[in-house]
C-alpha cells in the first residue's frame, strides 16, 4: 500500500497551506499519510498512533470502527495527532472535495495545537512517545506474560481519570518529603517580669496556642500533608509495585496527561478546524463544481445529535459569534448596559477586530474559560441549546430547561474536571495502618455505584493495602471499602 | 504480515467469548434464541466492556443539548450510555450485541460444559455417489454423444485439413470426430445421525414443561448437529398413543389423557427398523415426560423395548423427567431400579436452571 501523497494531492497541500498562512495560521509541518480503510480504522483504534502497545480495548474500537464502516454508518473523514510533525491521515477512497475539506480542518487543527496553552507542555515527539511505550509494554508481555500485564494496564487505565489536570499549569507543593522529626512546636511567648507574666502571657492563651500548633502540626506530619490529586502519581511513588508495574502504571499516566488537553479544548478545537475549513473552502479553495458535495459534507459534520452537543457545531458558531461581537464592537460596559433591543439589533461600531480577537482567545483559553466567558444568553437563544434530565416517571431523557443562566452552569460543570468527580488522595497512612483514603469532594452528585466499587477494587490491587473512599450515597457521608475480599460500606462523620 | 490491530482484536474476542460462557445459563435458557435460528446466526447480548471509572451515572447529571422542543419534551435518539430498557434493574449494564454463528455458540457451550466430542459409531461417514455428467470422453454409447462437441469437433478438423468450403458448409463427422458425454461420481455426504425425539404430552405436561423441552432439544440438536454431517430429525408424541409430528406440532401441542409411555418406544422401534439400520446410522433417543405413566403393566412393556430393540440399536438414549405442576412420575424411578446400559442417561430436570446439568448429563458421555 502507497502511504504518500499523490502528487495532486502533494499540489493541493502546498496550495491549501498557503492559503491558512495567508490568514496567519502557523502550525508545524504537516505529514499525510494516505491510507485505506482497514489501516486507518486500525490507526483510529490506536488513538491516531500506528504503534500502541497492545490492549484489548484497541480490538474493541477496531472492531466497533470497521463494523460501522461495512455497514455504512459511519467513517472517518479525518484525524490528526499532536506532534511535531504533526500527522494526518487521509482515506484513500475519498473524492477530491473531501480531501481538500480534510485538509484545510488539518490545519486548523495544526495551528490550534502549536499555540494553544493547553498544549504547551504536551510532549511533541510523543510518535517516538508512543512507540517506546509500545516496545516497553510487549517486553513487559514477553517477560510476564500477556495476562498479566494486560490485567494491570486494565487496573491503571481504570484510574487514568485520576491525575491532576491542571498540573502542569500550576507548581503545587514541593516534591521533596519531609524526613526528620520535627520537636514539638511550642507557642512564643511574650516577654514579661516574671510577676507579669501570667497576665501578659495568660494560660487559657498559651493552651489555646498549643493546641492551634499541635493541629498545625499533626496536618504537616500527616501523609500526604496536602490531598494529592494525582492519584497516580501518589500510587506510582507510593505503592509496593514492582518496577515494571510501575512503569507500566508511569505509560498510562504519561499517555493521560498527553490526551488531557485534547479533551479540555475539544469545543473550541473542532470549531477552530471547521471555522477554518469553511473559510478557507468557501473562499479559495472550492471548485464551483464541488460545493454542493462540500455543503453536504460539512452539514453532516455539523449536525446535531439529538441529546447531546456536537463540538464542531457549538465550537465554529461560537468562534463566528466571537468574531461577529468583536467586528461590530459588541462587547464591553456600554453593550453590556444597552438594554434596547432595537439598539442591540443594530449596534455595530465598526471595529472590525473579530479576526485578530479569536486568534487571541485561541492561545489563552480552554473548554472552560471559554465557555464561562463567550457563551452569551442571546447565543442560548439563538441556537436552541436546552439542558435535559432524566425522568424516572417516564424513563427517558426530557428537556428540562432553556434558560441562559441553566445552560451555562450545566455546561461548565460539565466541563469542570472533565464533569468528573473531584477524587484526591487524603490519607495514606488511614488509622496508622497503611490504609489508602481517597476523598470524593461532593457536589450533591452521586458516583456510579458499580463502576465506584469496581475501581475501589483495582486501586486496592495496586495499593495492596486496603483502601477506602469518602462520599456521599443517597446525600449521606459515607465511607466505602474494600480490603482485597470484600466491600462494606459505614455512615461516616464528615471531619 | 500480521497486522498489529488482529492481536488486539483477537485479545478482544476472548473476552467477550469469556463473558458470554460466564452467562452462558442465560442465555442457554432464554428461548427466544431459537427464534433467531433462521439464518444461522444469534445474537447474544452481552454486557459492553468498559473499564470501571470514578464517574458520574449520566442519569444523575443529565447534560445540554440543541434543538427545537418544549419543556418536558423527551429528547428522541437512544441515549447511549445507561442502556435502554429494564430501567433499574441493572445499573451500569452496557448491552452490546454480538453476533454469533450457532456453531459458534455450540463450541462454547462445549467448552463451558466440558462436553467430550461425539465418536461417530462407525469410522466411515456415509456418503452415497452421485453421478453427474461434467466431462466428455470419446467412447461411450451413442445415447450419450453429445452433438454440440462433435460438430466442433468435425468443424475443426475440416477446416484444418482444407476441405471445408465456407459457400457449402457441410460438415461430416467421421469416427475420430465422435464426442460424448460423461459423467464423474461425487460423493455427497448424506445423513448418517438421527435424533428421534418423544415428548408426553399427556395433561400433566404444561407449557412451562414444554418450553424446557424445546430449550433443552435446540442445544442437544445443536451440538450433535456439530459433529455430523447430515443430521435427521424425527418427532413423536404421545399421550395413550403415539404419533409421528413435525417439528412445529411437537412444540405446541397439547394433549389431554393419559400416558402409555411403551406406544411412543414402540413406534421409534418400528420407525428404527424401517428407516434407519444401526449398522449404518449413529441413532439418537430422547424422552421427555413427567414420569407419570399409567400402570397395568406398562412400564414393563417399556423396559422389555428399551432392553430389546431401542438400547442395542442407539448411541444415546436419553430420559429427562420434567417436573409437572403435579409433582414428578414415577418412571425415572423405575428405569432407575429396573435398567442399567452405558448408553442410557436419565435426568431430573426440576426447572429451567436444571437444563444446563442435563444437557452436560445426557451429552457428557461423548457418545
Amino acid at each position: 500500500m502507497q502511504h504518500e501523497l499523490t502528487p495532486e494531492l502533494r499540489t493541493l497541500q502546498a496550495e491549501i497551506e498557503g492559503h491558512a498562512r495567508d490568514h496567519g495560521l502557523d502550525f508545524f509541518e504537516i505529514v499525510y499519510q494516505v491510507l485505506d480503510w482497514e489501516e486507518i480504522n486500525e490507526v483510529a483504534a490506536y488513538g491516531g498512533y500506528p504503534v500502541r502497545y497492545p490492549h484489548w480495548r484497541h480490538g474493541m474500537q477496531y472492531t466497533e470502527l470497521s463494523r460501522s464502516y461495512a455497514y455504512g454508518l459511519s467513517k472517518i473523514y479525518e484525524m490528526v495527532v499532536n506532534n511535531d510533525p504533526t500527522y494526518a491521515y487521509l482515506l484513500a477512497a475519498n473524492h477530491l472535495v473531501d480531501q481538500k475539506l480534510v485538509m484545510a480542518h488539518v490545519c486548523g487543527h495544526g495551528d490550534f495545537f502549536k499555540h494553544n496553552f493547553s498544549f504547551a507542555h504536551t510532549n511533541r515527539k510523543m510518535m517516538d512517545g508512543m512507540a517506546n511505550h509500545a516496545a516497553r509494554v510487549r517486553r513487559y508481555m514477553e517477560r510476564h506474560g500477556e495476562d498479566e500485564v494486560e490485567r494491570l494496564l486494565d487496573r491503571c487505565l481504570s484510574i487514568d481519570n485520576l491525575i491532576d489536570y491542571n498540573a502542569p499549569h500550576i507548581k503545587r507543593h514541593p516534591s521533596v518529603p519531609q524526613t526528620t522529626e520535627e520537636p514539638r512546636r511550642a507557642p512564643r511567648k511574650l516577654r514579661a517580669k516574671q510577676y507579669m507574666d501570667s497576665y501578659i502571657n495568660p494560660e487559657a492563651a498559651l493552651e489555646a496556642e498549643q493546641e492551634r500548633l499541635d493541629e498545625a502540626q499533626r496536618r504537616d506530619e500527616h501523609f500526604p500533608p496536602h490531598p494529592e490529586k494525582d492519584v497516580m502519581l501518589f500510587l506510582l511513588e507510593h505503592a509496593p509495585l514492582k518496577n515494571w508495574e510501575r512503569d507500566v502504571l508511569g505509560i498510562v499516566r504519561e499517555e493521560a496527561y498527553y490526551f488531557a488537553p485534547q479533551g479540555r479544548t475539544k469545543i473550541m478545537n473542532e470549531g477552530w478546524a471547521s471555522y477554518w475549513h469553511s473559510t478557507l473552502m468557501t473562499t479559495r479553495i472550492l471548485t464551483p463544481d464541488e460545493f454542493i458535495d462540500y455543503a453536504d459534507h460539512h452539514s453532516g459534520t455539523m449536525a446535531p445529535y439529538a441529546g447531546s452537543l456536537n463540538p464542531y457545531k457549538l465550537g465554529l458558531e461560537l468562534w463566528r459569534d466571537i468574531e461577529e461581537r468583536w467586528n461590530k464592537g459588541r462587547y464591553g460596559a456600554a453593550w453590556d448596559e444597552c438594554d434596547s433591543y432595537q439598539e442591540r439589533q443594530g449596534w455595530d461600531t465598526g471595529e472590525m477586530k473579530g479576526r485578530g480577537k479569536i486568534f487571541e482567545v485561541r492561545r489563552h483559553y480552554n473548554d472552560l474559560t471559554f465557555i464561562d466567558e463567550f457563551l452569551t444568553a442571546d447565543f442560548v437563544r439563538k441556537h436552541g441549546l436546552f439542558t435535559y434530565e432524566f425522568n424516572p416517571i417516564s424513563g427517558e431523557y426530557v428537556i428540562s430547561d432553556r434558560d441562559f443562566g441553566a445552560v451555562k452552569e450545566k455546561l461548565l460543570f460539565q466541563l469542570t474536571n472533565f464533569g468528573q468527580p473531584w477524587i484526591e488522595v487524603t490519607d495514606g497512612n488511614f488509622l496508622n495502618r497503611g490504609e489508602l483514603v481517597l476523598g470524593h469532594r461532593y457536589e450533591g452528585v452521586p458516583l456510579k455505584l458499580d463502576f465506584a466499587r469496581e475501581t475501589l477494587e483495582n486501586v486496592q490491587s495496586l495499593w495492596k493495602r486496603p483502601v477506602h473512599l469518602e462520599t456521599y450515597i443517597e446525600d449521606e457521608p459515607r465511607l466505602m471499602s474494600y480490603d482485597g475480599e470484600e466491600h462494606t460500606s459505614e455512615k461516616r462523620t464528615e471531619g | 504480515m500480521v497486522r498489529r490491530i488482529e492481536r488486539d482484536r483477537r485479545r478482544f474476542e476472548e473476552i467477550v467469548r469469556g463473558r458470554i460462557k460466564q452467562d452462558l445459563k442465560r442465555h442457554i435458557t432464554r428461548g427466544e434464541l431459537i427464534g433467531r435460528k433462521g439464518n444461522e446466526i444469534v445474537s447474544i447480548p452481552v454486557p459492553q466492556i468498559e473499564l470501571p471509572h470514578f464517574r458520574y451515572g449520566r442519569r444523575e447529571t443529565g447534560g445540554v443539548g440543541q434543538g427545537e422542543g418544549e419543556i418536558g419534551q423527551p429528547i428522541g435518539g437512544s441515549q447511549g450510555d445507561e442502556g435502554a430498557g429494564q430501567a433499574g434493574d441493572a445499573p451500569g449494564q452496557h448491552i452490546r450485541e454480538v453476533e454469533l454463528t450457532i456453531q459458534e455458540m455450540a463450541e462454547i457451550m462445549g467448552e463451558e460444559l466440558e462436553l467430550p466430542r461425539i465418536q461417530p459409531k462407525g469410522s466411515k461417514s456415509l456418503t452415497t455417489p452421485k453421478n453427474r455428467y461434467t466431462g466428455i470422453k470419446r467412447a461411450g454409447p451413442e445415447s450419450l454423444r453429445s452433438f454440440k462437441r462433435t460438430y466442433k469437433e468435425a468443424l475443426k478438423r475440416q477446416i484444418a485439413s482444407g476441405v471445408y468450403d465456407p459457400r457449402r458448409p457441410r460438415i461430416v463427422p467421421v469416427r475420430e470426430d465422435l464426442r460424448y458425454r460423461s459423467y464423474q461420481q461425487d460423493p455427497v455426504a448424506v445423513a448418517n445421525a438421527v435424533i428421534v425425539y418423544m415428548m408426553d404430552v399427556s395433561g400433566s405436561m404444561g407449557n412451562e414443561q414444554k418450553e424446557i423441552v424445546r430449550v433443552e432439544s435446540f442445544w442437544i440438536d445443536t451440538w450433535i448437529r456439530a459433529h455430523y454431517d447430515g443430521l435427521v430429525t424425527r418427532y413423536i408424541i404421545h399421550d395413550a398413543q403415539a404419533h409421528e409430528v413435525d417439528r412445529e406440532t411437537f412444540y405446541t401441542t397439547r394433549e389431554s389423557g393419559g400416558t402409555r409411555i411403551s406406544s411412543a418406544y414402540q413406534l421409534a422401534t418400528d420407525m428404527l427398523a424401517q428407516d434407519y439400520p444401526t449398522d449404518e446410522w449413529n441413532v439418537y433417543l430422547f424422552h421427555f415426560s413427567d414420569g407419570d405413566n399409567w400402570g397395568g403393566g406398562d412400564d414393563e412393556r417399556c423396559f422389555q423395548l428399551l432392553q430389546e430393540r431401542l438400547l442395542p440399536a442407539a448411541n444415546l438414549f436419553g430420559y429427562g423427567q420434567v417436573e409437572s405442576r403435579y409433582g414428578s412420575g414415577q418412571f425415572l424411578h423405575s428405569l432407575e431400579s429396573h435398567l442399567s446400559a452405558e448408553n442410557l442417561v436419565l435426568s431430573r430436570i426440576e426447572d429451567r436452571d436444571a437444563i444446563l446439568p442435563s444437557i452436560k448429563a445426557f451429552l457428557g458421555k461423548g457418545k
